[in-house]
């Protein structure tokens, strides 16, 4: 498990820039994310991996290949600092799951992670710190349990507020 | 305590007497839009809840990202999108202009809940609606159910007050905003814009302002209907305003009497300067166009300043009407045939090259001026080239030299 750090306002035309955003195929969007921002990212990133980023991850476009081309990619957590409202939105609705940690940048590279989702807490083993992350409606975590809004409609037939 | 319009809007249509910031409701939708970007990821979900479209008079489909095809992978998302149009019989299908001027010209009223899978669709907010964007899996479920489950957000009550100066346009007025409460500053957050600037724009000028507040991280930009909204939806949709005790988390009030035109500078949209700050670099492409500033008024005040000389031989301008009923009355007023003769590229309706994919990819190292929303690197081409945000007249003035210039010497 290796932790990919960013900085402030990642956008999605970073993530999965527009002239290569021709496809639906995952396993071509997953050779093509950060592809100039980052360009060893694709080759380097392996399943497992955690995303930990700054403010506002994800800004930009509303182009759900960015979250799908970081879960093709095989990022199973990001946390940032906070998200954009649409991409925190494609995000859930795909199953790939985000948490908002103002703590964010504790986090290192070489860190390792503990995460319990449902509780919102990190814990930064080699460090021995926790730190808490800004709790999600139970609305919201039935959808992420449910491994997303498809999954989770075809359960439930309708949204059960 | 009162309610705010966008609280009205989403109660109506949660059917809720009330609903308060931080609420999680579920709306019935009006109108629900994609386009050739975002619905060939939104067809197999749909496809996995049921195989019949809500209400196919609800759902309008665009092709306006890259239209006509430039490649085979482009071609083949289009026939992905056809096949869903014709298994469902959606009968909303347009491919003559960008998805959110056509929804404003012909399916958006007052009172409308407008959810688009595009990140833009916060334009249509000009018209008091309430307009969001979405990802794909959320329209296909939109698609499926007419429905949408939204968190009520907090309300930025924002007033532009004084006199506007000569040369300065809403997409002035705008960036600075932009750049004041930065490109984090609104997540999540409603924008409702006031005050006697607002009220003297133009719907085309106020399409401009709400276009933009997505580039803050709001979820949605709001502008009270009045005669003009009315005017340009004709006489139809549901008419309401913010209470006088209604609730709003912040109230900011931008005095723009004494702002000079405005630059969005590399790399961030919140990277904003005075065009005094810039003046005088010299640029490779200059780009009028894009759901921000593609309208008659954009095209009209560009062809102005255009009239008084000739596209530098430095420089590649292109021009991109908003949608053909825009590119029509610009043939009727005469600016096509003028901007033709200035040294112009006129290009079909669309988003252009706003998105870096078709009809003006930017090379290493160039620079552009684009009257487009996003700066971000790469967005337009290479990595290494540079865009500068500005208003349609500061586009067409640089266009005459070649250089970041002032409009205002023109006018």
């Amino acid at each position: 498990m290796r932790i990919w750090k960013f900085g402030d306002n990642i956008n999605t035309d970073y993530i999965t820039p527009g002239r290569y955003n021709l496809t639906t195929d995952e396993k071509r969007l997953a050779k093509i994310v950060f592809k100039e921002y980052r360009p060893e990212f694709a080759e380097k990133v392996r399943p497992g991996d955690i995303i930990v980023a700054g403010k506002n991850f994800g800004c930009g476009s509303s182009r759900e290949t960015a979250a799908l081309a970081l879960k093709a990619a095989g990022i199973k957590l990001i946390i940032a600092k906070s998200f954009s409202r649409i991409f925190f939105r494609n995000a859930v609705n795909i199953g790939l799951p985000v948490i908002i940690c103002a703590e964010a940048d504790k986090i290192e590279e070489e860190d390792v992670l503990k995460v319990d989702f449902k509780r919102g807490l990190i814990r930064i083993v080699n460090k021995n710190i926790i730190l808490r992350c800004s709790s999600l409606p139970d609305f919201i975590l039935n959808i992420i349990s449910e491994g997303g809004l498809i999954n989770y409609i075809r359960k439930h037939g309708d949204f059960k507020i | 305590m009162g309610m705010t319009l966008t609280e009205k809007i989403l109660a109506r249509a949660s059917n809720k007497r009330k609903v308060e910031p931080g609420e999680i409701i579920v709306v019935k939708v009006d109108i629900a839009m994609s386009h050739d970007s975002t619905t060939p990821l939104a067809i197999n979900p749909f496809y996995k809840i049921t195989d019949k479209v809500f209400n196919e008079k609800k759902i309008v489909i665009f092709f306006d990202h890259v239209v006509p095809p430039p490649n085979i992978d482009a071609s083949i998302l289009h026939q992905k999108i056809r096949k869903f149009i014709s298994e469902q019989n959606l009968i909303n299908v347009h491919c003559e202009g960008i998805c959110h001027q056509i929804l404003a010209e012909k399916y958006v009223k007052p009172g409308y809940i407008v959810i688009g899978a595009d990140s833009h669709t916060c334009t249509l907010g000009a018209l008091g609606a309430f307009a969001t964007g979405v990802g794909s899996t959320d329209i296909a479920a939109i698609y499926a159910t007419g429905k949408c489950w939204l968190r009520v957000p907090e309300t930025y009550r924002i007033n532009i007050l004084g006199k506007l100066p000569k040369g300065v346009y809403a997409k002035d007025i705008i960036l600075n905003i932009i750049g004041k409460i930065r490109a984090d500053g609104a997540i999540y957050k409603s924008i409702e814009f006031h005050g006697n600037i607002v009220k003297e724009f133009s719907i085309s000028s106020r399409l401009t302002l709400t276009n933009m507040v997505i580039e803050m991280g709001a979820m949605n930009g709001i502008i009270e209907a009045d005669e003009k909204t009315l005017e340009f939806t004709g006489n139809s949709g549901i008419l309401m305003k913010s209470d006088d005790d209604a609730e709003y988390e912040e109230i900011f009030t931008f005095d723009i009497s004494r702002l000079e035109p405005q630059i969005a500078c590399p790399h961030n949209v919140d990277n904003v300067k005075d065009i005094s700050e810039v003046e005088g670099l010299e640029v490779d492409q200059i780009f009028i166009g894009t759901c921000t500033n593609g309208r008659v008024e954009d095209i009209g005040v560009a062809t102005k300043i255009l009239s008084k000389g000739r596209v530098n031989k430095n420089v590649r301008l292109i021009i991109t009407p908003a949608s053909n009923k825009v590119y029509l009355e610009c043939i009727r007023l005469g600016y096509i045939e003028k901007l033709i003769k200035s040294g112009a590229i006129v290009t079909n309706p669309g988003c252009g090259p706003c998105l870096g994919r078709h009809e003006g990819v930017l090379g290493p190292g160039e620079i552009c001026i684009s009257t487009g929303n996003r700066n971000f690197m790469g967005r337009m081409g290479s990595p290494d080239a540079k865009i500068y945000l500005a208003s349609p007249a500061t586009a067409a003035a640089s266009a005459l030299k070649g250089r970041i210039t002032d409009p205002r010497k023109y006018l």
